[in-house]
Formats: structure tokens, sequence, C-alpha cells
């Protein structure tokens, strides 16, 4: 276990290293200078201004020393400064990651919720009609893109049946009900690819543990078939799904990039499409190295913890 | 769809991230999901029988042969609008030039007949005409074209690098592979889509063959795993050690033997991986950061369109079909061979 452990954070300091270091030296390969690059194209460009500019981000600095001075402030939250808006770059990633978080967790809960039902009644009814429905309802999920999902979802539910609004988003402070009504088109939107691999999952799983003999006993105990495949039988699959629920966790964060900008969600990603769109580069960097740290964590956490409670893994 | 008999003899049914297997390379492939490693792995050695494409297609099931007649309508559409248009008095028969706005404009007022925008399908524009009064059908059979040139450059990249390097290692082992697999493990652990958005925007790159590059290579990693572990089932076998014994030089094992015995599993999985390459290029060009108007793109189509879904749902439909079906006839397909490889694995 304590070399499981050793590895996996070796690997994961690396792998931190390597991608603050893409993240960082995508700047120096800017054409031009990067201050001129860096301040807003509106921007004056004093010489005052742009001696701050090369004073702030150490530019005459040589290349690496300037690279652990920028990891080093990155660690202790300082990720510079927005020379568009003046916001500090932590700032804005604080106040807009719940947003973001929410959207996540509420997609992959409402995948989970019928992904697991879906797959077992493939699994149960393997070869039968249902698993046959399932089964290409399951690859058509995985084939649409989620934006043109989202596209869908708005025509649907906001231009025509207009239950539910394709844009102003409410926060949680502005009530339950109406942050809900706007999260949750961009969480369906989100949550049908996963819904699709999650209930292939456990499908897949469940198709091998029907067969296992403790199964067979207890049929013969005359347990009823929904107490037999919602507790006996997911019991083994559960952890393969957290597994994949925490991987696609991750990915989801840098996911919901498109959803956001859909649907007017002033999350993260939508936050990193104005930075781009503003050319804000500084954000663009603080935000990019902030969604790939956090992804490589949660891999790297959802890795260890498989491996403690799986004993299998722990001895190998 | 084609999948009834699953789960007794079938890898395949197992997805990404699915823990418990030797090799855990599984995570999902630049954030989708992307099927585990394991199901590309066919130790075989066996020749594959010889059949012409003509037997391979008919031995389809019928969704599968759907889905490869809808590809080949897409890459015959698509290298079709590259034909020279001065043979043909400057429009290609059957399509408009896409940039034209033919109708009804009005120079005067410098704006377009009220009756000719937003058309639904007609005899005249059989997939009606979008905000610009442009002919959509035309704009999406050119917009195939730059799926397909995504779909090849990306996925060539990652097959040839990707492809080589993992064979080799596989192949080779020690210190190299275990080298070269750390790094392989660093670049996959990167989310790609956000660092392909970060470089995309930073550089401002709007070229199709550079996009389609750095695609290809967020690409690498995958390809060098399944490659690798290919290599290494195949390395195995009883006619590379029977290679070796003759005193066959290992780069002649490799070319001849290791190599055209991985290709055909790798095939399988770039048909699945060209259908993620063109959902990557059709997100990025959705949000305006791939080729720019008035170059037509699926991505771009549909993201012009979908202000005006209200008056006019037929603009954003007809690009997201053809995005959809391409996605979805390209998993199919790619199921479908690597199935075909694994059931003549199987049979040994």
């Amino acid at each position: 276990m304590v070399r499981v452990i050793a590895t996996r954070v070796v690997r994961l300091v690396a792998t931190l290293l390597a991608v603050t270091f893409l993240t960082f030296t995508m700047l120096e390969f800017l054409p031009g200078d990067p201050v001129n690059a860096i301040l807003p194209p509106n921007a004056v460009r004093t010489p005052e201004l742009i001696a701050q500019v090369r004073a702030d981000l150490n530019l005459d600095d040589p290349f690496f020393q300037r690279y652990f001075a920028w990891l080093g402030d990155a660690l202790t939250g300082d990720l510079g400064q927005s020379y568009v808006t003046d916001q500090e770059v932590s700032e804005i990633i604080t106040s807009r990651l719940p947003i973001t978080l929410q959207l996540a967790v509420m997609g992959i809960l409402l995948a989970l919720i019928l992904a697991v039902p879906i797959g077992i009644l493939g699994a149960y009814k393997q070869g039968k009609w249902q698993d046959t429905v399932t089964s290409a309802g399951v690859q058509v999920g995985l084939s649409v893109p989620n934006f043109i999902f989202g596209i869908f979802l708005i025509w649907l539910f906001a231009v025509n049946l207009q239950w539910l609004p394709a844009s102003n988003w409410n926060r949680l402070s502005d009530g339950l009900v109406d942050n809900l009504k706007t999260a949750i088109l961009p969480a369906s939107a989100l949550a049908l690819t996963q819904m699709a691999i999650f209930s292939r999952l456990v499908r897949a799983d469940m198709i091998g543990t029907l067969q296992e003999n403790y199964i067979l006993s207890a049929r013969a105990k005359g347990l009823s078939n929904r107490f037999i495949l919602f507790r006996h039988a997911l019991r083994p699959s559960s952890l393969s799904l957290m597994t994949i629920v925490g991987i696609n966790f991750g990915a989801l964060l840098g996911g919901t990039v498109i959803i956001e900008t859909l649907f007017a969600v002033p999350g993260i990603g939508f936050r990193l499409i104005n930075a781009i769109n503003q050319r804000d580069i500084l954000v663009i960097q603080g935000i990019t190295v902030f969604i790939a740290a956090s992804y490589v964590l949660i891999n790297t956490l959802v890795d260890l913890l498989y491996s403690a409670l799986d004993p299998r893994i722990r001895r190998s | 769809m084609a999948d009834t008999e699953a789960g007794t003899s079938a890898p395949a049914d197992i997805p990404a991230g699915v823990p418990g297997h030797e090799d855990r390379h599984a995570e999902p492939v630049m954030g989708a999901g992307v099927e585990a490693i394991e199901a590309y792995v066919v130790p075989t050695g066996e020749k594959p029988k010889r059949q012409s494409p003509w037997q391979v297609f008919s031995s389809m099931p019928f969704f599968v042969k759907l889905s490869a007649i809808w590809l080949i309508l897409v890459v015959a559409g698509a290298i079709y609008t590259q034909l020279d248009t001065s043979l043909f008095d400057g429009n290609l028969p059957l399509l408009q030039d896409p940039n034209l706005q033919t109708n009804n404009f009005n120079p005067e007022a410098g704006e377009f007949g009220t009756g000719e925008r937003l058309e639904a399908p007609s005899a005249a524009h059989w997939l009606g005409t979008d905000a610009l009064a442009r002919d959509t059908f035309s704009r999406l059979v050119y917009g195939a074209w730059v799926s397909l040139v995504v779909a090849i450059v990306a996925v060539a990249f990652g097959f040839i690098v990707g492809g080589g390097l993992g064979s080799l290692v596989g192949f080779v082992r020690g210190r190299t592979e275990t080298f070269t697999m750390s790094i392989i493990d660093v670049i996959l652990a990167f989310p790609a889509l956000i660092l392909l958005l970060a470089l995309v925007s930073i550089f401002e790159v709007r070229d199709l063959f550079i996009i389609s590059i750095v695609i290809g290579f967020l690409g690498i990693p995958a390809y060098t795993r399944v490659a690798r572990a290919n290599s290494l089932a195949i390395s195995n076998r009883e006619f590379v050690t029977a290679a070796r014994a003759i005193g066959t030089k290992p780069r002649r094992i490799l070319w001849r033997e290791i190599i055209p015995n991985v290709v055909p599993t790798m095939l399988a999985y770039a048909m699945v991986a060209s259908a993620f390459v063109i959902v990557v290029e059709g997100s990025l060009s959705f949000l305006g950061l791939s080729v720019q108007p008035p170059t037509s793109t699926w991505g771009n189509m549909i993201n012009q369109a979908r202000s005006d879904v209200k008056v006019n749902p037929w603009q954003v439909l007809f690009p997201s079909l053809a995005l959809t079906f391409t996605v979805l006839a390209l998993n199919q397909v790619g199921d479908f061979f690597q199935k075909r490889n694994a059931v003549r694995a199987a049979a040994l």
C-alpha cells in the first residue's frame, strides 16, 4: 500500500509540474512582446504601464527563475491579475467555481439515477428486446455531442414548451427553486453522455455478477428479484462505478465549458471563454492551470481511494 | 443494436475505467468515453483471412451497413467539394457556392429579400437556407470536408507516432518501455480539451491543419497504449519466438511480424478515435475557435443557426444530424471491426 501511494504521489507531482510548466511556457512562445499580448488591445500603452507589467511578471528574470516564482505564487493562490478587468484571477475562480461544481454534481447525479436502472434492466433482460432498446439508446447517447443535446433541450423546453429558461442563471442565493429551474437544462445536457457510459458499465458488470453462485443461492432462498438485483448484484459493481464517476467528474470540470457557454451559465468555463474572446491571457492561463491541476488531483485521489477499498489492487 | 451476444466472451463491453484488469490503463481518453484498451488487444498472429471489401460489407449487421453507407456518402461528398469548379461554370452540379448569398439581393437597400432567408426545405433548396440566404445543403457538404480533414490528419498523426512508439516499446521492453510509458502517463493526465482551448486561443490558431495536428498530438497516449498492449501480446507468440530462434534481426521482426499484426486492431480503434476527433473539432467550431467563417463547418453552422432556432429549427437540425450520424456511424463501424478481430482471436 505504501508503495502504491508513493508511486501515485511521485506521478502526481511529475504531472503537476508538467502541466504547470506547459501552461506557463505557452506565454513564452507568444509572438512579439509578451507585454503587448498580455495588455488588452485597447489599453493605452504608456511606458509606466509597460514597466509595471514587466515588473509584475518578473519579465526581466531568467526563465526558470520566473517559472518557480510563478509556481510558488500559484501554490499560495496568487495567479496574477486580469489586465482587462483588474480582478485577481484567484478571485475569479473562487467566485465562479461553486456554479460549475453544482452543474457537474447535478449532471453526475442525474446520470446515475437514470443509468443504474437502465443498466440493470439491460443485464437482467440480456438479449431480450428491453436490452436491445436500451443498448441502442446507449449507443445514441454516446454519439450525440453534448452541445447538440443542449440545443435540443433549449428548443424543446425553452422555445416550444416555454417551461424553463434557456439562460439568465439564478444563483442559489436567489432561492433553490429558481436556481434549479435554470440549472436543470444544462445539467441534463451534461448528463447524457455520462448516463450512457455509466449504464454500459453497470450492464457489463452485472452480466458477470448475475452468473455468480451467491446470486443463485439468493434466488434459492426465495429473495425477490428486485432485492437481488439492487442489493446483492449491484454491490460489486458499485466500486467500479464510483471509480468512473470520480474520473469523469474531473473531466466534467473541463467539459462544462461548452455547456456553460451555450446556457450562459456564469461558471468557470464560461469565464474562460470570455477571457479567450477578450484575449485576457493571464486569466486564460490561470483558469487552465486550475482546471488541469484539479483534474490531475481528482484522478489521483480516485486511484488511491480505489486501491484503499479493493484488496486485490492493494496487494498487487 | 449489434450488441446482443455481449457479456460472455466480450471484453468489448468493458467500458473505460473499469478497474481490476491486468493492465489498468483505462482512464477515459481526452475526457470522453473511449473504450478500454483491453478491448482492442487481440493476441492473434494468425494471418487474417483475406476478405474482399464486398464480403466484409455483406457480413455487417443492418445498422452497421447503414453506417458504412453513410460514411461513404460523407467522404464522397467531402471529396466532391474539392473538385475544380472551373470545369462546371463556377458551381458544382447539385451544389452552390457555400458563400454565395444568391437570393434576391437588393444592392440599393443593401439587404436580402425577406422570403429567401431561413427558408424551410424546398425543391430549390433541399435543406432550406440559412440566415444569410445561403443554401444549407451546399454548406453541409462543404462542411464535411473540414470534418474529413480533421479526422484524417489528427488520427493519422496520432496513429503513426503513437502506434509506432507503442509497437516499439512493447517489443523492446526494459527501461525504454518504462521511461516512455511514464511520459505517456503524464501526457494522458492532461485535460486535453482545456489545453487545446488554451493553445488555440493564446496563439490564435485558426488553421485547420495545425488544429488537427494539435488534436492528434493530444491523442498520442491512447494510440501508444493500444499499440503497446498489442505489441506485448504478439511478442510472446510462437512465431516471434521462432523468428528470434532462427536469428532474425530484431528490426526485421518488428517490421515483418509485430507491426503487421498491430495495425488491424489499431484501425478499429482509429475509427472510434476519429469519431471523437470530429466531436472535438465540432466543439471548437461551435465555440468559434476553429476554422473561421465563411468556411462552413458543421460546428459553426450549428452555432450560427442556434439563435434562430425559434424561427427556423431546420438550420440547427441538419448540421446536428450530420454530426451525430457521422459520430454514431464511426462508432458502429469501429465496434464492428473490433468485434470481428476479437472473434478471430477467440477462435484460436
